[in-house]
């Protein structure tokens, strides 16, 4: 490649993330800007609206409740999801296609669609077994699903899933230790991926709670925007940015290792000595 | 290093069958104490799915798998005691080489200490020690393939079961891996089953050679018996050149363009037949006379193989190959009249006389 064409390449690279930077950070920058303006135009910048977060008894509670739920449902769908998948890989590869049509099937169902099917059961449970708001990561499991499968589908794809369990049940490995000490560690990137997307999505979850009456962190913004805009606006570029310092911990951990150069064949000392001829 | 003694390995009447296609069609073999048996056959002939049997990585529709007296052919595969080397690379990518060794002794209750000294011990016996820290993307592929052999060895597998380990090898790596393969399994005694579709792989590496055909063992005997007394004409063409010449059995003989063979199976009935002669039993003279004869003919291709060449010498009707050293070779470039001899081996006859007079 010619140095002129290195140049311009680098340059169309750096407008693009330039661009790109932009369209994502102007609006947050204008959220922040917004959150830090004082009760009138002239007034002086105040962080008031952020520290209100923390005063703000159902706002903190509304957090907590909606890390509580995304860390439930992150763990549910990789329990439910990786093993079957797992499962239908190495064992029924010709039910992969209806897997997959069912795990991806909420993305066509709207989620009012969803809520008005759902609504009866969730009533039946609160009336009889409880009330609590984490109940409502039985449907944040429904909905994950399709970004989930996604996410570990590109990672089971990615490894030779079926020699390396058989290598390890041929040398002893139960199913669980080939989960858990063979295939999990080699597709911890995928898993990530499918859980910062669950995260992601319980987290920005509104219809579904709202809906069924829980007030989860979305909801709560929804109220607290009605009494102090700023402080909905605090709590909205403080969840952006919790996304993304997932995001950050996502691109370290998938980071591909360190590359060495394969070393060259060796010749291999024994009773039978070094092939003969030339290496 | 403990060198465990090999076990007597028993296949009794193995049959598997995949939707209605039989993929194993009653494979009874038995291998003794130490011996390296070595499956030879074409795609889909069942090589494979009979060692998936012995591994219990999949279960036999009928028929009993026996270690040293012992049946496991209900016991799982992570019960099985076996060792095995596949042919995709199958070293776990997120361990490094002794890692990737230590692995089955870990499973296997093994203490720290003894895992460190037995991984150094089996990655020596494979020339990589000095790589016990790389992982799997910093090795090439032969090296891969050699520290799984040194991890399905370290556990002391009953048996060991190679699944074509050298097919993703280039040529050169692959040539010396077997050697080596052979070497380290001389070494520990371990009873070994290796699956092949590559001849020379077979032939090289094996006590005995199975040849497999259509879920089925066609002759199970030593590389040479397998090469010079094919038992059918599977066999005969399978493993090694064949030249197919029409010829007439008679009197218990086989009579080929004027030469008279004797035959192999020597209850052929008579009629049209085809003798499947070898190439190194058809030499070559020099032939000034334009009259054409029935081993008369044109040579028109010489491929050189080294020691030896490969004449293929046109008879009108059928192209017929020669394999002679290469000085005597020289002496018939390509255009020359030459006259044919066969050596009156012992030859197997098939009767299909449909097929391309010349195959490999």
């Amino acid at each position: 490649m010619s140095r002129s064409r290195r140049v311009k390449l680098q340059a169309f690279r750096v407008t693009i993330f330039i661009l790109l930077g932009a369209f994502f950070l102007v609006p947050i920058g204008a959220m922040f800007e917004f959150s830090t303006r004082g009760n009138s135009v002239t007034a002086p910048r105040t962080m008031e609206a952020w520290t209100n977060i923390f005063q703000t008894a159902d706002l903190v509670k509304a957090i907590t409740v909606s890390l509580e739920l995304a860390v439930i449902t992150s763990v549910g769908m990789l329990v439910l999801l990786l093993p079957t998948m797992v499962w239908v890989r190495l064992r029924l590869p010709r039910v992969h296609r209806i897997v997959e049509f069912l795990c991806l099937l909420p993305l066509t169902i709207p989620a009012i669609a969803l809520v008005v099917g759902i609504a009866p059961l969730y009533h039946w449970i609160e009336i009889n077994l409880t009330d609590s708001i984490l109940i409502l990561s039985f449907v944040y499991l429904i909905i994950v699903l399709p970004y989930s499968y996604r996410a570990l589908d590109a990672g089971l794809a990615a490894i030779d899933i079926k020699t390396m369990s058989e290598a390890a049940r041929s040398l002893g490995a139960g199913w669980g230790t080939v989960m858990l000490r063979v295939i999990v560690p080699n597709m911890s990137t995928a898993i990530l991926n499918a859980c910062l997307l669950s995260v992601a999505v319980v987290l920005g979850e509104f219809t579904f709670a709202q809906l069924l009456y829980f007030e989860n962190l979305q909801v709560a913004i929804g109220y607290v925007g009605l009494v102090s805009a700023g402080t909905s606006i605090a709590v909205s570029v403080a969840s952006l940015i919790f996304a993304f310092t997932l995001l950050m911990i996502l691109s370290f951990f998938g980071r591909p290792r360190l590359r060495i150069a394969p070393i060259e064949e060796t010749v291999i000392p024994g009773p039978l000595g070094p092939p003969i001829g030339p290496k | 290093m403990t060198t465990p003694a090999g076990v007597e390995v028993r296949l009794e009447d193995l049959r598997r069958s995949y939707a209605g296609v039989t993929a194993l069609d009653g494979l009874s073999l038995t291998m003794a104490p130490g011996e390296l048996v070595a499956l030879l056959g074409p795609s889909g002939c069942g090589k494979t799915t009979a060692m998936r049997l012995v591994a219990g990585l999949e279960e036999a529709n009928s028929g009993r798998v026996m270690f040293g007296g012992k049946d496991v052919t209900g016991l799982p595969a992570n019960r099985r005691d076996v060792g095995m080397v596949f042919q995709a690379y199958s070293l776990f990518p997120h361990m490094t080489a002794q890692q990737n060794v230590e692995f089955g002794l870990s499973l296997h209750k093994v203490n720290a200490a003894k895992r460190r000294e037995r991984s150094g011990e089996m990655l020596e016996l494979v020339g990589l020690s000095k790589y016990a820290n790389r992982y799997a993307h910093q090795l090439s592929g032969g090296q891969q393939q050699r520290v799984a052999l040194a991890r399905a060895l370290a556990i002391q597998p009953t048996v060991l079961l190679l699944d074509e380990p050298l097919s993703a090898l280039d040529a050169k790596v692959r040539s010396r891996l077997r050697d080596e393969i052979r070497r380290v399994q001389l070494e520990v005694g371990t009873t070994t089953l290796f699956v092949t579709h590559d001849q020379e792989e077979a032939l090289a590496i094996a006590d005995r050679v199975g040849v497999m055909n259509a879920g089925r063992l066609e002759q199970l005997d030593s590389p040479v018996a397998i090469y010079s007394r094919p038992a059918t004409p599977f066999v005969a063409e399978f493993v090694g050149l064949t030249n197919r010449i029409p010829g007439m059995v008679k009197f218990g003989m086989v009579e080929v363009r004027g030469t008279e063979l004797p035959l192999v199976q020597h209850d052929a009935p008579t009629g049209p037949a085809i003798a499947l002669v070898r190439p190194e039993a058809v030499a070559l003279a020099s032939e000034h006379d334009s009259v054409p004869g029935p081993l008369i003919g044109t040579v028109i291709a010489v491929a050189f193989l080294g020691a030896t060449s490969r004449v293929s010498v046109d008879l009108g009707d059928i192209v017929v190959l020669a394999q002679l050293p290469t000085a005597e070779a020289s002496a018939h470039p390509a255009g020359t009249r030459v006259r044919l001899a066969i050596r009156p081996d012992p030859v197997l006859i098939a009767r299909e006389v449909e097929k391309a007079p010349v195959e490999a």
